[in-house]
């Protein structure tokens, strides 16, 4: 029954939009993204899919395309990274606003100028309130898993709202890893077409797009908050029938040693790998450390990263991407407002690492878990926000 | 202005209009500054107002055209292409 291919990320996620009976793909290439719409480009020309493969002249244009797309029912994936996701900003937001259960693959790029190809979260950071339900997959496995799962979240009547699935730029979308992949009747099954709740059709008309003054605007925003507050159930669900089918169970968080750790790293993406790696290590010399690696990071698994943190002294977030003149990178403000709100008294400091894919070696995650062990036990932070791996 | 409208939960989502021609029930007429005034005597009936006018408000009469003021924002295209200058732009007053 399974199948073990070797495929990249890019591949991985290609593999899997094939396998999701996607209706139409429209987007346009950028580093390190192109692979998973040149893959897909080579399905559709080989008769392997039906879809409709659209090739526009911009990111822009991509986005829009999908969303015209979805709002006439079709099952839509695009992909992108860095420059090209900026350049998708504002439609970004249109996906979101109009409901459009669109799929995107990310593979996350720095942004410039200076410009530079290599991997770091900037991008989908800066995109991060654009109203898409936003998962961060460690490896290539997890980036084929999650986009199969993605379509099935976005589609559900409770949620209509769009998915990006990010891997690491480089470190994922180009490393081939072994990928356990479902059969095509298997992922079908899974994933039956898309039933869409109103779309724009002849028989049925409808106004979409209108405009929408102070009296009705606040309105539609707030349903996207509940959109994405009833999405937490719909993962849950769509997450336990995949492990059934699968036997590979995610859900909103991963974590690694955090059931006595009292040092832990949350960070998320391909790092979260190598800090497991570094944790095994070192519990293997009786350090209590842990990792969180939240996979959902919009909605924000909040009370998930709250259970976690349960027994611990210290966290050390780290972080992608810098929030220039911020206090702390996003997921560490996030995680710190999660704490005070929760009323949890937890130390905390927030390491920036990795921007334009500077590489993060085991031994500076090591040199995070020691640090953070020093606080758990002096329970003081010297320094709330650091550069790791930074020149002086 | 004491109207009670519909909360979150009771409006279709993604700003979707189920029903067409909403804009009908819109009227977008108090915008304007300037009125579109026709004098009739001078109208010759080309209906070039009434192709050019983004908004469709100039009513095709028998001999001449009005201006239908729900929906005339008064951008004065009308009163521009006029050939015959039988349209003049005067101020609202309200």
């Amino acid at each position: 029954m399974s199948r073990i291919m070797g495929l990249t990320g890019n591949e991985a996620i290609a593999y899997a939009v094939k396998q999701s009976n996607v209706d139409v793909v429209a987007a346009y290439p950028i580093t390190p993204q192109t692979i998973m719409v040149e893959a897909f480009s080579e399905y559709v020309h080989n008769g392997e899919v039906l879809t409709e493969f659209v090739c526009v002249e911009s990111e822009h244009s991509a986005m829009s395309a999908c969303v015209g797309a979805s709002l006439t029912g079709a099952r839509v994936f695009t992909a992108t990274a860095s420059q090209g996701l900026a350049l998708m900003h504002e439609m970004l937001y249109i996906a979101s606003g109009l409901r459009c259960p669109i799929v995107m693959g990310v593979a996350n790029r720095a942004l410039s100028a200076p410009i530079n190809i290599h991997g770091d979260h900037s991008d989908m950071m800066g995109s991060r309130d654009c109203g898409w339900i936003q998962i961060y997959a460690e490896n290539n496995q997890e980036a084929y898993d999650w986009v199969i799962q993605a379509f099935k979240i976005a589609e559900d009547p409770k949620v209509l709202l769009p998915v990006s699935v990010n891997i690491d730029g480089f470190i994922v979308s180009f490393s081939m890893e072994g990928v356990e992949v479902l059969e095509d009747d298997e992922a079908s099954k899974f994933l039956s077409m898309r039933k869409p709740v109103l779309t724009i059709s002849p028989d049925n008309p409808i106004t979409v797009g209108a405009l929408c003054l102070p009296d009705y605007y606040f309105e539609m925003k707030r349903q996207q908050v509940e959109a994405l507050k009833e999405s937490y159930e719909v993962i849950e669900s769509v997450t336990r029938e995949y492990k059934a089918l699968t036997g590979r169970r995610y859900s909103f968080i991963e974590t690694y040693g955090m059931e006595n750790a009292e040092a832990g790293i949350i960070c998320l993406g391909s790092t979260a790998g190598t800090a497991k790696a570094v944790a095994k290590n070192l519990r293997s010399k009786g350090k209590k450390v842990g990792v969180i690696k939240p996979w959902v990071y919009r909605p924000f698994p909040a009370e998930e990263i709250i259970r976690a943190v349960d027994n611990l002294k210290a966290l050390a977030v780290l972080d992608r991407s810098c929030s220039f003149g911020a206090p702390y990178g996003a997921l560490s403000s996030d995680i710190i407002a999660t704490l005070y709100q929760y009323g949890k008294d937890l130390k905390v400091f927030n390491g920036i690492y990795g921007l334009g894919g500077r590489d993060i070696t085991p031994s500076d995650i090591e040199t995070v878990f020691n640090e953070a062990l020093k606080v758990a036990e002096t329970r003081l932070v010297k320094e709330s926000l650091k550069f790791i791996g930074v020149r002086e | 202005m004491s109207e009670v409208k519909p909360g979150w939960k009771s409006i279709p989502i993604g700003g979707i209009l189920l029903e067409p021609g909403s804009a009908m029930k819109y009227k977008t007429g108090d915008w304007k500054a300037l009125r579109p005034t026709v004098d009739q005597k001078k109208c010759t009936n080309c209906l070039l107002c009434w192709i050019y006018c983004p908004d469709a408000a100039i009513n095709r009469l028998e001999n001449f055209v009005n201006v239908n003021y729900d929906y005339c924002k008064g951008c004065g295209i009308c009163a521009n292409e006029c050939p015959v200058k039988a349209i003049t732009m005067v101020e609202e007053k309200r």
